[in-house]
């Protein structure tokens, strides 16, 4: 089992999301998130001064996905999210040990 | 009389908290949490702007040219207030400086109430740019023919006290073109976009309730009395319109939760909220026209059919944002309307309706303003937002717009919990030391 986490742009978020219902994913967990990458921030004037400002808004999504799926789905995020514009985000995929459903205790890829 | 005087710089102060805050709060508060800055803004700007034009040829426009029977007001007959006397007319009829603003305060709101209804899309210098091009074609001119001896006050000798038409009926009607033309919210009505505070909403609804006393038994005042009214005229028109006032709002807001209960199952907090609004919306063109059981009447109905009718908008698909169609222009159009059943000469206009025997006068002369107002207001609106819509244009980009109308508008957030990061790099660091902006490398940060 693989986790898929991505750092998308908030606006995206709706295209993400049914493009990977329309794949098959049947949940996923959101987050609203700041950071940077190599866009680094941008600088603002606030009432009479300038500041930098490192942190963006950027939206947190992770996807529990059986192991044949993984590469797939990162597909589907990175099709659905990409502007073309600098700053939209990152998709990485990390293994998973166990999964276990709370309600029924199943286990493994039954829990996904 | 003292008394008068007194009271209508009461009632003036009152009507302007109504804009702000209470406006302000009532519509922040059903905004999104990224967007409530702005909606306050779109409230206290209407206010800034509304009062500068209002003052420079508002006055003139609505209030010139008395008992002329013309469709406008010249607006430089009193440009600047020039003529106005600030401390009596000739006649020793009320003050007319404190007329004025009392005036100046209603269009402020009316023009801050359609803001409701394109909530969280649209660039701030565009609204501000609509709002003196709207008062001048909409307000002033339909002002003039209300209250201003205009062509309605000449033709159809229809009951408006506090603003049914020039009010409600206006702002409603301009929120439902505005909505149309200048279009959805991103994701709307897919995404639920529920208030994020409604304790600012409550908190707004009861101030504007609080202010309203100053809207409709000021208004009543300054049309009925004068300087050197008795005190017995004073005291009967006040009581009646404060009593008309508190009954109807009760009675729409328990109108509202009824409904709603029966509906969807909940008596919820912003259906009291709203309710409160329809009622006060529908009292406003009723408060010297009806007698107690009118004002009981007339509240409950319009808070049970708002709250029904503020549901219509999905079916229409129109995103009336915060449901300006659905209370305002509802709500005034059955206030305005009802009249030609409720009117009774009990009651300081002195007319009776239908159903206290004056036959279907009234009913006509009501319908036929509500209906010049709907027109003259809808044409001109739709004129106003497409010559903004293909000139500076009206939306805010679909990034700025998810991302927080709050911050890329206005450069803040109303709830910084977090911060962003970074650091000061111009002014205001009071060290020496502190790293220039070259060591920064601003260049590379864009």
């Amino acid at each position: 089992m693989k986790l898929v986490t991505a750092i998308i742009k908030p606006h995206q978020l709706d295209e993400v999301k049914e493009a990977l219902e329309a794949f098959g994913i049947q949940g996923m967990t959101i987050s609203e998130a700041q950071g940077y990458g190599r866009q680094r921030g941008h600088s603002e004037v606030y009432r009479g001064a300038e500041y930098t400002v490192d942190f963006v808004p950027k939206t947190r999504l992770e996807v529990l996905v059986d192991d044949m799926d993984a590469t797939s789905v990162v597909d589907v995020v990175l099709k659905a999210a990409q502007t073309g514009r600098i700053g939209d985000g990152k998709v990485w995929v990390t293994p998973v040990e166990e999964v276990a459903r709370v309600r029924t205790g199943e286990r493994g890829v039954e829990a996904i | 009389m003292d008394g008068y005087y007194a009271f209508m710089l009461v009632a003036t102060a009152l009507v302007l908290m109504m804009t702000v805050p209470a406006l302000a709060l009532f519509y922040g508060g059903m905004t999104r949490s990224r967007s409530v800055l702005n909606m306050m803004m779109m409230s206290y700007g209407a206010f800034g702007i509304g009062a500068i034009v209002f003052v420079l040829w508002g006055w003139s426009m609505g209030w010139g040219g008395a008992g002329n029977g013309q469709l406008i007001g010249n607006p430089f007959e009193m440009f600047g207030l020039s003529g106005v006397s600030w401390h009596s007319t000739a006649d020793g009829t009320g003050s007319p400086y404190v007329g004025v603003l009392f005036q100046l305060t209603f269009a402020t709101i009316t023009a801050a109430l359609i803001s409701g209804a394109i909530a969280d899309r649209v660039k701030f210098s565009s609204w501000m740019v609509f709002v003196p091009l709207w008062l001048t074609l909409c307000y002033f001119p339909i002002a003039h023919n209300t209250w201003g001896g205009g062509f309605i006050y000449s033709h159809l000798s229809q009951q408006d006290y506090a603003g049914g038409t020039v009010v409600h009926i206006n702002a409603g009607i301009a929120g439902g073109v505005l909505a149309l033309i200048i279009g959805r919210r991103r994701n709307w009505p897919k995404e639920p976009m529920k208030p994020h505070n409604l304790t600012l909403t409550m908190a707004g609804a009861g101030l504007l309730w609080f202010g309203w006393y100053g809207f409709n038994v000021g208004s009543v005042v300054l049309a009925g009395d004068t300087a050197e009214a008795s005190t017995a005229q004073f005291m009967s028109e006040t009581g009646f319109t404060f009593m008309n006032t508190t009954l109807a709002t009760c009675a729409a807001m328990l109108g509202w939760l009824l409904v709603e209960r029966l509906m969807h199952g909940k008596a919820t907090s912003l259906g009291a909220a709203s309710g409160i609004v329809a009622g006060l919306v529908a009292i406003t063109p009723a408060c010297g026209a009806v007698g107690l059981a009118g004002a009981i009447a007339i509240g409950a109905i319009t808070g049970a059919v708002c709250a029904w009718a503020v549901g219509l908008k999905f079916k229409f698909g129109l995103d009336d944002s915060l449901d300006v169609v659905g209370v305002h222009l509802v709500g005034g159009l059955l206030g305005t309307i009802l009249i030609g059943f409720f009117s009774t000469d009990v009651a300081p206009g002195g007319v009776n309706g239908l159903f206290y025997g004056g036959g279907f006068e009234s009913l006509i002369n009501q319908t036929g303003a509500a209906l010049f107002t709907m027109v003259w207001t809808g044409v001109f609106t739709a004129i106003i937002a497409y010559a903004i819509k293909f000139t500076i244009g009206w939306r805010v980009s679909e990034d700025e717009e998810v991302e927080g109308i709050d911050y890329n508008e206005h450069g803040e957030s109303a709830y910084e919990l977090a911060g962003r990061g970074g650091r000061m790099t111009t002014a205001a660091a009071p060290t020496p030391s502190r790293p220039s902006a070259e060591s920064l490398d601003l260049e590379g940060a864009k």
